[in-house]
């Protein structure tokens, strides 16, 4: 239990709207290591953004924590005010939001907009040593010192999106939650922004948790994987294994749905459509779509159970 | 509030601004011919009552110099200055329309020729322009006569507006579908663009509208307006003309100003709720 | 025997500014014929600034070129009569990236279905025309009742996307150009959609032209790929061999980037060096990829290289292959047809 360095336990995130809540994040717990590699896969409306947000307790109201702890260090983010928050955002806890390159200032230059975030936590620190750390901080990152004087426009897709990384780690935090960093990316960039990150939290021993949907890039880049479906997890555990064994049925077909280099044309799409958080199916919120559903699958919502050591599955199969 | 018919009460509740607005001017209409079954209208008439009066139980409004009961005045006039209003406020849109959607879509050369006549005519200043007019003409001036004089000036803006919206929606995807689909361009100008613009037609009529009146109450308030209508803008000139401010006749200059400030708070506020409807980011959360 | 849609010697330049004016070469000297002959799924693959967005423009009619020619069935697009454009817009159709874009929000979806019906004619009566929507929809795996009568808004990216290919369907085109047709889709639907796109070739003959960034599903669904470098064609071939063994430096820099969906294949971490440098293009005089390229040699800053063909069905821009025979640029596409149907 110890050794983690964030812990996140029955967390729920609502959205009161006037026809009931959207349950964003229902009941989603998991542990973080320190120094871990941890990936977050799911697909559009399965509510993985929300979670990124709620771990940085930036989700706008009326959304709403609505149970749950979020242990960082120990230490339980929904339990603190306002301002204690704002001193571990960035700090301890930091995040590469979606989109992230197209919310640069686009009249800072790259060197003021990494500095903002450092200044406001650290007021006493004189300018000189405000920009070596800028300094520092971008060619851990891969870029060149130049680039601190330019503006977003002048770079291009990669590099607005290494500067976004920077901010994130001015501070040296011990997790960083990346949420859809390289979506927008082309294929090689992607590459090179997602090898920096790998490299960067080498040497910074941050834990970093990479939310997406491409499980090509789960493969490549994390230790441990974790299946979200509809406000839940459904799968968990370390990369390999879930991609060798996967245990979930959504897991199997996500991962027969993803086309590789091999026999052509074998690849599936999963029948359905994913629900509405607003109307989440009773019991297991997959059964609808799920090939092995059974009885219970529609009247029971399967409880996330380590099936063996750091291995969690929520399906009714294991238990019959 | 639970009086009233449940569509109305959530009507108002999704849209006060619209719902209040439309309420405000419809009232103001309505005024004139609403008005007249309670009031003899004939004393709006000069020399129909004695002069001067201040209001009383037989004048709520007083007299004015003329003689003339002010209640009925305005009750007559205040529907004829936002029909000025609403004649010159259509002319200029459905100007502005055809000229902004043509000058939008086609560009090249005809989108230069209208958008240089529009800018230039834009810097012309409007009052001075529609007081050259109106002196011009000859004979009496009626409501009708008004209303085209001052649309003169109501359509340059409205084509400019529209012409940059219809050019941010050309290149939208659902152009490009259409044209695949065999439609070609005024088909698409009619079929495809227009409907995506209403909300923004209706916002941009209701500025065009307000910019009418107050044209026309300021010409009104020079004394070009038509002389043998009781318009708002009329009833100021006069007010004006007899010193009623330094008489202390505040009766006479007092009530109109009050429905003036009405109209444009009416019109406003239809305003804001067309924009809430076209802004759906505006839209209180259910 | 004419190709149905030829890009000749094509260059396509966006100026900006009125006084001070800035010009972007999306494209630069393109030769390529597609459709005509057998229907086939051909890949134009590329990433951001390649001119693969263009390229597709260009071959619907939606833009013009700078300098060469765009033809249809031999005749320059720009010179076609009235009823010519009209047989043009019949045979040449469209899938776009955003499933929503193409759906004006004012119209239930089927109008995107109503509209060619009508202008083209398919259908003598509103029966006659509601059954052929039907048939088009069940074609591509929806069900009518739940998608006809909807606004874009009540459904969901891929059943859009999906009525998009029930629209093709339902025209039956010669080619269609489908530009990142699942690129903004969950991964879990990309299959479905990608199906249908095969059927219509297979089934109903018509060739695709598949505009994308992601090699892994041209694989799966294309018979030949064209790979794009800023503006220019650097290797063409049979998509199979292309991807397992790529020739040009570029391709094989795309192809080991690809996040492959298999832990035990990770990225290669010895290829960093000198291969990621970044910086916006300059106008050079040689082969654009020179400054990232990690083969490069001196005659590459000096000129643009020919085509190679190294293999019957392969041709690759790059000077690494000078042994082999040099093919002119109006004839690359050669190198594609009769190629053996190795699927």
């Amino acid at each position: 239990m110890n050794g983690h360095v964030l812990q996140v336990e029955n967390l729920k995130v609502y959205y009161p709207t006037s026809s009931g809540p959207i349950k964003a994040v229902d009941g989603v717990s998991f542990n973080l290591g320190a120094g871990e590699k941890l990936g977050l896969v799911g697909e559009s409306g399965c509510g993985k953004s929300t979670l990124a947000l709620s771990l940085l307790r930036l989700i706008k109201p009326p959304g709403r924590i609505e149970g749950g702890r979020i242990l960082l260090n120990g230490v339980d983010l929904t339990k603190l005010s306002w301002e204690e928050m704002r001193r571990i955002r960035l700090n301890q806890i930091s995040l590469i939001p979606q989109g992230a390159m197209n919310s640069l200032n686009p009249v800072m230059r790259v060197k003021n907009q990494i500095m903002d975030g450092m200044r406001a936590h650290n007021p006493d620190m004189s300018h000189q040593e405000l920009e070596a750390r800028v300094y520092e901080t971008l060619e851990l990152v891969g870029l060149e010192r130049n680039v601190a004087s330019m503006y977003p426009h002048e770079l291009s897709g990669g590099m607005k999106q290494r500067v976004c990384v920077a901010i994130a780690i001015s501070l040296r935090p011990q997790v960083v939650v990346a949420d859809e960093p390289t979506s927008a990316l082309d294929v090689v960039v992607q590459r090179q922004v997602m090898e920096t990150i790998g490299q960067l939290q080498e040497e910074l021993g941050a834990a970093v948790i990479l939310i997406g949907h491409d499980m090509g890039l789960m493969a490549q880049f994390v230790e441990r994987l974790a299946v979200m479906y509809a406000g839940r997890l459904v799968e968990v555990g370390n990369v390999r294994e879930v991609f060798r064994r996967p245990l979930h049925p959504y897991t199997q077909l996500l991962i027969s749905s993803v086309p590789l280099l091999g026999e052509k044309g074998a690849f599936r799409s999963i029948p359905g459509l994913t629900p509405s958080l607003l109307n989440v199916p009773p019991g297991c919120n997959f059964h609808p779509r799920c090939p092995q559903a059974q009885d219970i699958c529609s009247k029971e919502v399967p409880p996330l159970v380590e099936v063996s050591p750091n291995r969690w599955v929520a399906c009714h199969q294991g238990e019959v | 509030m639970s009086a009233l018919p449940a569509g109305v009460t959530s009507a108002i509740r999704r849209n006060p601004q619209l719902t209040i607005g439309l309420i405000i001017i419809f009232v103001l209409i309505i005024m004139g011919p609403l008005g007249s079954l309670f009031v003899d209208t004939k004393e709006a008439k000069v020399g129909a009552a004695m002069p001067d009066l201040p209001p009383s139980a037989r004048y709520p409004l007083g007299t004015d110099t003329h003689g003339r009961n002010l209640l009925p005045m305005l009750l007559l006039g205040t529907p004829q200055t936002i029909k000025i209003g609403l004649l010159a406020g259509a002319i200029g849109l459905g100007v502005g329309i055809i000229l902004g959607f043509i000058a939008g879509y086609t560009g090249g050369i005809v989108d230069t020729i209208i958008r240089g006549a529009a800018d230039i005519l834009l810097t012309v200043p409007g009052l001075l322009l529609l007081v050259v007019i109106a002196v011009s003409i000859k004979g009496t001036v009626s409501v009708n006569m008004m209303a085209l004089v001052v649309s003169v000036l109501a359509w340059m803006w409205p084509t400019r507006t529209i012409r940059s919206q219809v050019l941010t929606l050309r290149e939208r995807e659902f152009v490009r579908m259409a044209k695949l689909g065999g439609m070609k361009g005024p088909e698409i100008i009619v079929r495809e663009l227009m409907p995506n613009l209403l909300p923004y037609l209706a916002s941009s009529f209701v500025g065009a509208v307000a910019s009418a009146i107050l044209a026309t109450i300021g010409l009104e308030a020079l004394g070009l307006g038509p002389q043998n209508q009781p318009t708002l803008g009329m009833t100021i000139y006069w007010a004006l003309y007899y010193t009623a401010v330094l008489r202390g006749l505040w009766w006479w200059w007092a009530p109109p100003i009050v429905i003036i400030v009405l109209t444009f708070m009416g019109l406003f506020l239809i305003s804001a709720g067309l924009d809430q409807i076209a802004n759906p980011r505006l839209r209180r959360p259910t | 025997m004419t190709a149905l849609l030829e890009l000749r010697n094509v260059t396509k330049v966006y100026t900006r500014g009125t006084f001070v004016r800035s010009s972007t070469v999306a494209l630069e000297n393109i030769s390529l014929s597609t459709g005509g002959g057998a229907p086939t799924i051909t890949a134009l693959a590329g990433e951001s600034g390649s001119g693969k967005t263009t390229l597709g423009l260009l071959l619907l009619g939606f833009l013009t070129p700078t300098s060469g020619q765009v033809l249809y069935e031999g005749k320059d697009l720009r010179k076609l009569s009235a009823q010519e454009w009209d047989t043009f817009r019949r045979d040449v159709q469209a899938i776009f990236q955003d499933p929503f874009a193409v759906y004006n929000p004012f119209y239930k979806v089927e109008h995107i279905l109503e509209v060619p019906i009508h202008k083209f004619r398919l259908a003598r009566s509103r029966a006659e025309a509601r059954t052929l929507m039907e048939k088009a929809l069940v074609g591509v795996g929806l069900r009518p009742e739940e998608t006809l009568g909807r606004y874009a808004h009540q459904l969901s990216g891929g059943q859009l996307q999906r009525v998009t290919v029930a629209r093709a369907l339902l025209l039956r085109p010669r080619l269609i150009v489908a530009d990142e047709p699942v690129s903004m889709v969950d991964a879990s639907l990309r299959a479905t959609i990608l199906e249908s796109l095969r059927k219509l070739n297979r089934e109903f003959g018509i060739s695709i032209l598949y505009i994308t960034h992601d090699l892994t599903t041209a694989y799966h669904i294309s018979d030949s790929i064209v790979v794009l470098y800023q503006g220019s064609i650097v290797e063409i071939g049979g998509v199979d061999p292309v991807i397992r063994n790529p020739q040009h430096p570029y391709t094989q820099l795309l192809v080991a980037s690809i996040p492959w969906p298999d832990p035990d294949q990770r990225w290669q971490r010895g290829q960093r060096a000198g291969v990621w440098r970044e910086g916006p293009p300059r106008m050079a005089v040689g082969c654009k990829f020179t400054d990232r390229c990690p083969r490069a040699m001196p005659m590459c800053r000096e000129s643009i290289p020919p085509f190679y063909q190294v293999e019957p069905h392969r041709a690759v821009a790059c000077y690494l292959y000078q042994g082999s025979p040099v093919i002119a640029a109006e004839e690359i596409t050669r190198v594609l047809s009769s190629q053996p149907a190795g699927r």
